[in-house]
């Protein structure tokens, strides 16, 4: 039996069970998205319907909801891995963890994120988003979402030996989102007033950098953590 | 080589520790003169390890878990899986979900992975579970070709193993409050 060591394999291998998964589960993808539009059309009812008002907190709004949505299915991530042995599997393998981690995470994120960056613009519209603050919204959404699914990672990898983990997991990923928060909506409150925001997508795509290389190395940690 | 001991006695917990999982309190593990600690991927390269928890995903097919497990061994998927499950006993049941197989069949498909690997040293928890007759002594023959073949074979199950082996050793653990 011939071993041939491709990492490309594994890596699509790992990415393409996750997406099989999510796909004969639609609801893995279709609830973190309807969770999404019900959180942004809870804001209306409750501040009331001033176009105004709603566009001044539009980028929050987004944002907060993004935020949210991705922890739904962060808490389930490395969870059915970690019933079934398919972990212990993936730590048994000659390929390094990490990169088994970054194919898994790239799978979340287009399961959770991708649709999210697509579908704003229709709820930009229920927030009465000019086009100058979607475009914003939907770069900072097309960088900020796939940090929130490294940053979110690690704390998955953390908490799943634990029975009720996902809170845990939620205390310690949100204080994690701040920074990708401030950035993301300052550079959004910076395009309403028709000024460069450039600065801060950067300031958001070296985090992106940064943690695309070392999250992988820390979720892998913290997965063995959880499995011996 | 047979681990036995009664429940509780950490069989599975020494099994877990000799593939990796899990540190040692005190000494280490050795393989082939080195420390598992040091080298972890040259070590995992000649290990297979079927815990209690098989590593199959109910969701998927038999055929999909079998092709995903040599993908991340690094092993060509390009083989003949379809005559090898059917060798098996799980002719006609190649497509269906996993989960829907009763738990002996459910543990056939992970054990096919014996058939589809060169690793030397395997570590197997447990495996004659929830097996029928047939599918034990099935089993018990495709362990004698693989020891034929150099390798080793470190197991715990409550069954005694009904094929002579020639250099069985059993290693029992006591319970210890």
């Amino acid at each position: 039996m011939l071993r041939q060591h491709s990492y490309w394999q594994l890596f699509s291998a790992v990415c393409k069970k996750d997406l099989q998964l999510a796909f004969r589960q639609r609801a893995e993808i279709v609830n973190p998205l309807l969770f999404f539009l019900i959180v942004i059309t809870l804001f209306p009812l409750a501040i009331g319907p001033e176009p105004g008002l709603l566009a001044r907190m539009a980028p929050g709004i987004i944002w907060v909801a993004a935020l949210l949505s991705t922890m739904l299915g962060l808490d389930k991530l490395f969870r059915e891995d970690f019933n079934d042995g398919s972990l212990e599997q993936l730590i048994a393998s000659s390929y390094p963890l990490s990169l088994t981690v970054l194919g898994k995470v790239v799978a979340h994120w287009i399961i959770t994120g991708v649709p999210l960056v697509l579908m704003t613009p229709l709820f930009a519209l229920l927030l009465n988003l000019d086009n100058q603050a979607l475009l914003a919204t939907v770069l900072t959404l097309l960088l900020g979402t796939p940090l929130l699914s490294f940053i979110g990672a690690i704390g998955a990898g953390l908490t799943v030996g634990l029975q009720k983990g996902g809170i845990l997991m939620s205390l310690l990923v949100l204080p994690l989102y701040i920074p990708v928060l401030i950035f993301a909506t300052s550079a959004i409150d910076t395009s309403t007033m028709s000024l460069d925001y450039s600065g801060q997508l950067a300031i958001l795509g070296a985090m992106l950098v940064i943690a695309v290389i070392s999250a992988p190395i820390a979720i892998s940690s913290a997965l063995k953590v959880s499995v011996s | 080589m047979q681990l036995a001991g009664p429940n509780g006695a950490g069989k599975t917990s020494l099994l877990r520790i000799i593939a990796g999982f899990s540190t040692p309190d005190e000494g280490q593990v050795i393989w082939q003169g080195e420390s598992i600690a040091k080298n972890y991927d040259e070590f995992a390269r000649e290990l297979l390890f079927i815990g209690h928890k098989t590593g199959v995903n109910g969701q998927l097919s038999a055929i999909e878990n079998v092709r995903f497990w040599l993908q991340i061994q690094g092993y060509d998927t390009k083989q003949d899986l379809y005559s090898l499950l059917a060798k098996i006993g799980l002719v006609g049941l190649e497509d269906v979900p996993v989960r829907t197989l009763s738990a002996g069949q459910q543990r056939r498909v992970a054990l096919i992975r014996l058939w589809l690997n060169n690793a030397k040293l395997w570590v197997l928890d447990e495996p004659f579970t929830a097996l029928d007759k047939a599918g034990i002594a099935f089993l018990q023959q495709r362990f004698l070709s693989h020891l034929a073949q150099g390798g080793a074979i470190l197991l715990t199950t409550h069954q005694d193993l009904t094929t002579h082996f020639n250099e069985l050793q059993t290693v029992t653990l006591e319970y210890r409050h």
